[in-house]
């Protein structure tokens, strides 16, 4: 039996035929639909290297099937950078050296996405660490990344103030 | 992972029907189900997908100052609810140490309380499971125990249940709310999870077809609002389950204890209550002596597997002192924020959270 799904995937509507329900989102990304910025690194919802944004909420890709997810608007790695002016998340990892390798970076800036979105942190370096821990970096890039994300959240709320002032 | 049909229902009758055929099995975010499928420990036919019925999503406040949650509230949209999070802190706090951000913004009320065991013989199907397989044995009897029960575990099964929301919701007389093919009914959440006996293989007390609609909690469990915690020690500093942790919940008027509620997780196949410890506490004034006796008798029946020097004998001191401590930690007042690590025993010793 085929499945017929609509998703949009960073911004784009597309219908996505199934011929088999047991595809997770990540497969189906990196597998089916070409893009493979999120990666694979455990399969178990381990380690968050899948993480992508599923209606503006990070979830693991690779627990979630496809199929149930009819009607979603995906966001993925791919879907952040506009042309070529880079995400301020992605500066901001370039700036603070919050990668080595890279393997784990597109699930690392995905989360770090969601996770300004949550507005749960404010600032604090300790509240950072712990909403990142779903991140595992086997490179060891922990402190660049969480100074990246407090450095994003920094200028996020300079701007508001600067709006406010205006 | 095996192949199996895809249902998607319209109605919460229809997810019911189709459930209640041998092999089915609901699917709501599926980050424990598809996990066990991939390792082949679980092998449903069909998947009955909830995450698109209607009604099953709204935590909703009642006449009485208590709420109802439904199945599908999300993990992490609960344990941000203000509101709730104000009336029932233990209960956010719980939510807040348990797994990733990401898979609490995925996992349904329903799907935690449903999760199995993270015994890894249950999830490896090369391994002897009573509890997946009925008869076939217990591959952890006999070999390594340190983080099986202590705490009403049989010759045929020495799994824990690894739930931290199920843990306060257990402490504070949480009721499940089942939908089945013969009807709704509801269920205490201390007797909705089923010790193994030599039936480790029935783990909670739903028939087949029967769904969880939700959760409730009763006004009278926020009176504890202002003296509780979730205190869970664990392997490694975040993202990763219960060893053993407590939740505990004071009323406090004139320096008396005049209610006390305790459960501790990570110790037995459901979360467990510990009405004797409570009862202790009544009366006392809070402090190191009474809150040491109440975690002596919550602890009263543990034993080790595999005798007295069983690999797992450390989690009867270390779930003794996780109850004093957590016990010190709700009559010292509950946080007006929940800190930076949920659960943690470093953050009140001004120790960094994350090393
Ligand atoms: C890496 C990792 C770390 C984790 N760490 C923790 C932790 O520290 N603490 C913790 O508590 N949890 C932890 N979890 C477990 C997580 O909380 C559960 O996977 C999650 O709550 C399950 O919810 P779900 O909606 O994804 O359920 P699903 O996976 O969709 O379903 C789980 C089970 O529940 C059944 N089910 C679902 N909804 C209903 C319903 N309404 N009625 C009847 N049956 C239903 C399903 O049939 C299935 O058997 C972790 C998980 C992972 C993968
Ligand atoms: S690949 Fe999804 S969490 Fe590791
Ligand atoms: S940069 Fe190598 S794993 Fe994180």
């Amino acid at each position: 039996m085929t499945y017929t799904i609509h998703l949009t995937l960073n911004g784009t509507p597309r219908e996505i035929s199934l011929d088999d329900p047991r595809v997770t989102l990540l497969d189906l990304l990196r597998e089916r639909v070409g893009l493979t910025g999120a990666k694979k690194g455990c399969d178990r919802g381990q380690c968050g290297a899948c993480t992508v944004l599923v209606d503006g909420r990070r979830i693991n890709s690779c627990l979630a099937l496809a199929v149930s997810l009819d009607g979603a608007d995906v966001t993925t790695i791919e879907g952040l950078a506009e042309g070529d002016s880079l995400h301020p998340v992605q500066e901001a990892f370039i700036a603070h050296d919050g990668l080595q390798c890279g393997f784990c970076t597109p699930g690392q800036i995905m989360s770090a996405v969601g996770l300004i979105a949550e507005g749960q942190t404010d600032g604090d370096p300790e509240r950072v660490r712990e909403c990142m821990s779903g991140n595992l970096c086997r490179c060891g890039a922990y402190a660049g990344i969480t100074e990246a994300v407090l450095d994003v959240q920094q200028q996020m709320s300079e701007t508001e103030q600067g709006r406010k002032r205006a | 992972m095996n192949s199996f049909d895809y249902i998607r229902p319209a109605t919460v009758a229809e997810a019911i029907a189709a459930a209640a055929e041998p092999g089915s099995a609901f699917l709501a975010a599926g980050t424990n189900l598809i996990d066990m499928m991939k390792t082949g420990a679980l092998r449903p036919y069909r998947l009955v997908d909830l995450t698109h019925l209607p009604g099953l999503s709204d935590v909703e406040w009642l006449a009485d100052g208590g709420v109802r949650i439904g199945a599908l509230v999300r993990n992490a949209d609960l344990a941000h609810d203000p509101e709730f999070a104000s009336r029932f802190p233990a209960v956010a706090e719980a939510l807040l140490s348990g797994a990733s951000a990401q898979l609490r913004n995925a996992a349904t009320v329903g799907g935690n309380l449903m999760q199995r065991t993270r015994c890894r013989h249950f999830a490896d199907p090369a391994s002897a499971c009573n509890r997946r397989v009925p008869g076939s044995g217990c591959d952890a009897i006999g070999g390594e125990t340190r983080t099986c029960a202590i705490l009403g575990h049989s010759e045929a099964c020495v799994a824990t249940h690894p739930s931290d929301f199920c843990v306060p919701l257990a402490a504070l007389d949480a009721v499940v709310e089942i939908a089945g093919p013969t009807g709704t009914r509801e269920v205490p959440l201390e007797d909705f999870h089923l010790l193994p006996g030599d039936r480790p293989m029935l783990e909670t007390m739903l028939e087949p077809g029967d769904l969880i609609t939700g959760l409730r909690l009763a006004g009278d469990a926020a009176a504890f609002s202002a003296h509780s915690r979730y205190l869970k020690l664990r392997d490694r500093t975040s993202y990763a389950f219960a060893l053993v942790s407590a939740a505990a919940c004071l009323t406090i008027e004139a320096g008396e204890i005049t209610a006390a509620r305790i459960a501790l997780g990570g110790v037995a196949a459901k979360p467990w209550r510990a009405k004797a410890a409570e009862r202790l506490l009544i009366g006392a004034a809070p402090g190191p002596e009474p809150f040491w006796r109440a975690a002596e008798a919550a602890l009263a029946d543990a034993t080790p597997v595999g005798g007295p020097d069983g690999d797992n004998a450390f989690k009867i001191a270390l779930a003794g002192r996780i109850v004093t401590r957590a016990l010190k930690a709700a009559a010292a007042g509950t946080p007006a924020r929940i800190p930076a690590l949920p659960g943690s025993v470093h953050v009140a010793n001004g120790d960094p959270a994350h090393a």
